[in-house]
């Protein structure tokens, strides 16, 4: 018999029951909760007359409404302020833990996580938000979930579930200077498709994996659903261990001790079988930008805009064609050569301490150049501003030209304020390029950190290393 | 759980690869602390040619006479079909609430995005998975002759074009199935197991007891 999976182990831990149906019931050890995806949860368990199976495995936080302008205490929108009353008053009824909108810990639900030590090795993490697949970077099963099944786990602490397929992308020799976590993905993205993973859990490795930073791993992990897959992870290592230990949730003492010993098993055997493997060779990786209204419609920095007559599928072709109108860019065009109205640095993917430290090495003692409307960077928490700002990262961004913001999801899908109009064009460090993401008609391309405040500075892309 | 057992509507082809959930709902709509209502807004920016906020009268806004939701021959539609990895994007439920609460009951496509596809099952919307040549020939149908539609039996697996009585199987997962059939409640039935998640909870407590401090 083979060995098992990172994947299989992580499943058969969790394993409660296999049902003769095809079905098995697997437990779920943490439950993150925003304000967006829970109402109708709560509402659903009040009206049952349920109960919570288990609130000490729940944490709640709001992020995708709140306002990040540095002066706003309250939200003028009133339908987002309903929704994150709301929050409250089911956290306070049922008595989950919640970082609320004036707690210092505030943030976004997946910089959070990991931030508190809420994430550990080893769990079963689920939220009703896709990008949860950030957790696997710690070696965790960590999926998003619909509001159905939001309420099925604070009801039950488990989910029916099917195993999936498992995936394994090996990311192997070394990237090339000015290449970051965010190009890793993007190009496994395109070299997959969005749809490539569906159906799997991927299993991230090889020495390029291995060499990023506990943060570059769940940027890379955060973007696996842009892949198609639910889940991806990464096992844990020293640095896992080491990024964890003494974080405020994170085990302590003789607990700590076992839980490391623990985590050292979580590891897919030398002879696990993968259902279907990748390799790519990291030398190969350049910076990368999205030109269309797919996150697999990327390129490399240094090449232009595709043209969609070369593609031989009529559907494909269709979908190119559209997506260029959207972007209002021509075939052909050097993705250079694109100039930009907006910058946004923030989200669930590139909103950490190292994303700013990145941006802001490239923005120091530049200016943002004037055909710039706004460049804003929003950081992923509250502890991650007060860090930034200890720092002297926010001086760095407030001289070259850039709002410093507060914390939250802002402008990657744009439910609070922050939001592209019409046919604005945006260098963005979030995770979709979708129509109408950040606002209707608003034109989004992804892009990592550094490229982020390149494009700033520049006003169009270009690369980093080339200002 | 709405049950879904035998279903007949008009088919409405939307001839576009990789629709993502921001497209079904768009983010504005996501600020409703309710299930309903999402309807009006299906495909907001596709549909109107202004922009769409929550408590807006619809009935009087621009709507694109190019998309094909607004297109007359379609009116009333109930069964939508669709292209590659449908559903797409964000875990956000609301999409499938929005295509319910038009009045789709089913959606047929070559793939659909996995969370998207697992959260139709949670409101009796059954997706089926056909081949890619079945779906384009069905866009082609759709295209020739106004007024198509498909009867959906789900006990059999099986499509009945109404036109020319054509049939055309489908598979779906034989729990999924049952549960739309009898529109189980998928949370009494785990708790009808809660006597295997305690024990497993004692058991893993042993095991891994930083999870249970």
């Amino acid at each position: 018999m083979s060995g098992k999976t990172l994947y299989d182990k992580l499943w058969d831990q969790h394993l409660v029951h296999d049902d003769p149906n095809g079905t098995s019931l697997i437990y779920i050890d943490r439950h993150l909760v925003h304000e967006v995806t829970s109402p109708q949860a709560f509402e659903g368990l009040h009206l049952a007359g349920r109960k919570f199976w288990r609130t000490e495995s729940t944490v709640a936080v709001p992020d995708h409404n709140v306002p990040t302008t540095v002066d706003s205490a309250t939200i003028d929108d009133p339908v987002s302020r309903l929704q994150i009353q709301t929050l409250d008053q089911n956290c306070n009824h049922f008595g989950v833990t919640q970082f609320g909108m004036s707690d210092p810990r505030q943030g976004i639900v997946h910089i959070i996580g990991p931030e508190q030590g809420i994430t550990l090795p080893g769990m079963t993490i689920v939220c009703g938000d896709s990008h949860t697949s950030t957790h696997g970077a710690f070696g965790a099963l960590a999926f998003g979930i619909g509001t159905s099944e939001v309420e099925h786990v604070m009801a039950t602490q488990c989910l029916i579930s099917r195993k999936s397929k498992n995936m394994r992308i090996r990311v192997e020799g070394h990237l090339s200077h000015g290449v970051t976590a965010k190009d890793v993905v993007l190009a496994i993205i395109g070299k997959i498709g969005t749809a490539g993973g569906t159906g799997y859990a991927i299993e991230f490795a090889g020495s390029v994996i291995e060499l990023l930073s506990m943060e570059g791993r769940m940027t890379v992990c955060n973007m696996t659903i842009e892949a198609g897959a639910r889940a991806g992870m990464i096992r844990p290592d020293q640095k896992t261990i080491d990024y964890i230990e003494g974080r405020p949730y994170a085990p302590k003492g003789e607990m700590w001790e076992k839980a490391v010993a623990n985590w050292e098993e979580l590891v897919s055997d030398s002879d696990a079988v993968f259902d279907h493997e990748i390799v790519i060779d990291g030398a190969e990786i350049a910076p990368q930008v999205t030109w269309g209204t797919s996150p697999e419609m990327v390129v490399d920095l240094d090449k232009s805009v595709p043209d969609p007559s070369q593609e031989t599928d009529p559907i494909k072709q269709e979908g190119m064609q559209r997506a260029l109108e959207y972007m209002g860019l021509e075939p052909g065009t050097p993705i250079s050569s694109i100039p930009l109205d907006l910058i946004f640095i923030g989200s669930c993917t590139n909103s950490r301490i190292e994303d700013l430290r990145e941006a802001a090495s490239v923005a120091k003692g530049r200016k943002v150049a004037q055909n710039i409307k706004q460049a804003l960077v929003v950081p992923g928490s509250g502890l991650v501003k007060k860090q930034a700002e200890e720092e002297g990262l926010h001086r760095v961004f407030i001289d070259a030209g850039f709002e410093w913001r507060n914390p939250g999801c802002s402008m990657c899908l744009a439910m609070n304020s922050d939001r592209l109009r019409p046919k604005e064009r945006c260098a963005s460090t979030s995770n979709r390029n979708f129509e109408g993401r950040q606002g209707q008609g608003g034109r989004t391309h992804l892009v990592s950190p550094a490229m982020a405040a390149a494009a700033a500075i520049a006003g169009h892309f270009t690369d980093p290393a080339r200002l | 759980m709405e049950k879904f057992q035998v279903h007949e509507g008009i088919v409405l082809p939307l001839d576009r690869a990789n629709v993502d959930t921001d497209a079904i709902i768009p983010k504005q709509f996501l600020k409703s602390i309710k299930r309903t209502g999402f309807g009006p807004n299906l495909f907001d920016e596709w549909r109107y040619l202004d922009h769409g906020e929550p408590d807006q009268d619809n009935s009087s806004r621009p709507i694109n006479p190019d998309f094909v939701l607004n297109e007359p021959r379609y009116e009333g539609a109930s069964i939508l079909l669709a292209r590659d990895n449908f559903g797409c994007g964000s875990s956000r439920e609301h999409a499938p609430w929005a295509l319910s609460d038009y009045g789709f009951r089913c959606i047929i496509a070559p793939s659909f995005a996995d969370i998207f596809f697992n959260n139709c099952f949670k409101n009796g919307i059954l997706p089926i998975v056909l081949d890619t040549k079945v779906v384009d020939n069905l866009f082609s149908q759709v295209e020739m002759s106004p007024g198509f539609s498909i009867r959906v039996d789900l006990s059999k697996q099986l499509m009945t074009i109404m036109e020319d009585q054509s049939l055309i199987r489908f598979e779906i997962d034989g729990f999924r199935k049952e549960a739309l059939l009898q529109g189980l409640d998928d949370i009494g039935m785990t708790l009808a197991k809660a006597e295997l998640i305690r024990n497993y909870e004692e058991e893993r407590r042993k095991i891994t007891p930083w999870l249970f401090s």
